[in-house]
C-alpha cells in the first residue's frame, strides 16, 4: 500500500508526471506514491521521470487501459 | 536536488496551439528538477499577460487537421479568411483540449510559476508593442538579449520556440 495515491486517470502529458512530482514533494524519503494513469506514454514518461530525478520506480501493472506506478520518494 | 542541470526556451509564439510546447517542457523540466529559464519575446511576449485571450487560425497552417464526425478533416487554409473563422478554429480546439484531458494554458503557466520557473520578458518588445507593465503577471522580470546570453551560456538545453 503506498502513502499517497495520485489519481491521473484522463488526464493527458504532462499532467501525470506534474501530479506525481507535486505529490513526492510532500513525502517523506522511504515513502512511496502510487500513480494511476490512462496515458498510454506515461510508462516510457515515468520511467524516464524516475532514471533522471533519482527517484525509484519500485513496479508498474496494468488493469485494462489503466497503468499503475509505484514510485518510491529518494532525494 | 538530485539534479543541477539548467534550460532554458526562448519563446516567440503567443497563439493557442504553440503555446502548448514551451509551457509543457518547461513543467515537465521543473519537475524533474531542471532549473528553468523562460525568455519571452515578440509574439510569445502575449503569453505573460495577466488574462489570456488566445486563439488558433488556419491561416498559414496547411497541416492542421481536425478530428470531425469519425474522421479528420484538413483545414483549408483559405478558410481562416472568412470571419468569425478564428473564433470557430479556436473554439474547436479548446473543446478538443478540454475532453482529451490535456491541460489548460492558464494551468501549465500556473503550474510553471509554481515550480519556480523563471520567466523573463524582452524588454525591447514590450517598447516596441506599446505594453504595459500593469497588464503583465507579477512574478515575472524583464531583461534583454544579454540576460538570455548569460543563462545561456550556462545551461545543458537551450530551445528556440
Amino acid at each position: 500500500m503506498a502513502d499517497v495515491l495520485v489519481d491521473c486517470k484522463g488526464l493527458n502529458c504532462p499532467l501525470p508526471i506534474l501530479h506525481a512530482k507535486k505529490a513526492l514533494k510532500g513525502l517523506e524519503d522511504g515513502q512511496t506514491a502510487e500513480v494511476l494513469a490512462t496515458d498510454p506514454a506515461a510508462q516510457k514518461d515515468f520511467e524516464a521521470f524516475c532514471r533522471t530525478t533519482g527517484n525509484e520506480l519500485v513496479s508498474h501493472s496494468q488493469e485494462g487501459n489503466v497503468l499503475s506506478f509505484i514510485i518510491k520518494k529518494v532525494s | 536536488m538530485a539534479n543541477a542541470k539548467s534550460m532554458t526556451i526562448i519563446v516567440t509564439k503567443g497563439t493557442l496551439d504553440w503555446a502548448y510546447p514551451p509551457f509543457i517542457l518547461a513543467t515537465t523540466a521543473a519537475a524533474m528538477d531542471v532549473q528553468v529559464n523562460m525568455f519571452f519575446t515578440f509574439y510569445g511576449l502575449g503569453l505573460l499577460k495577466k488574462e489570456l485571450d488566445l486563439s488558433v487560425t488556419t491561416l498559414g497552417n496547411s497541416a492542421m487537421e481536425m478530428p470531425m464526425m469519425g474522421g479528420h478533416m484538413k483545414m483549408p487554409n483559405m478558410m481562416g479568411m472568412i470571419p468569425g473563422m478564428t473564433g470557430l478554429t479556436t473554439m474547436m480546439m479548446k473543446d478538443m483540449i478540454k475532453k482529451k484531458g490535456v491541460a489548460s494554458i492558464e494551468d501549465l503557466r500556473e503550474a510553471a510559476i509554481l515550480s519556480d520557473v523563471n520567466m523573463i520578458a524582452c524588454q525591447m518588445t514590450m517598447d516596441l508593442f506599446d505594453y504595459d507593465r500593469a497588464n503583465m503577471l507579477d512574478s515575472i522580470e524583464y531583461g534583454g538579449a544579454a540576460t538570455w546570453l548569460e543563462n545561456a551560456l550556462k545551461s545543458d538545453i537551450n530551445l528556440y520556440i
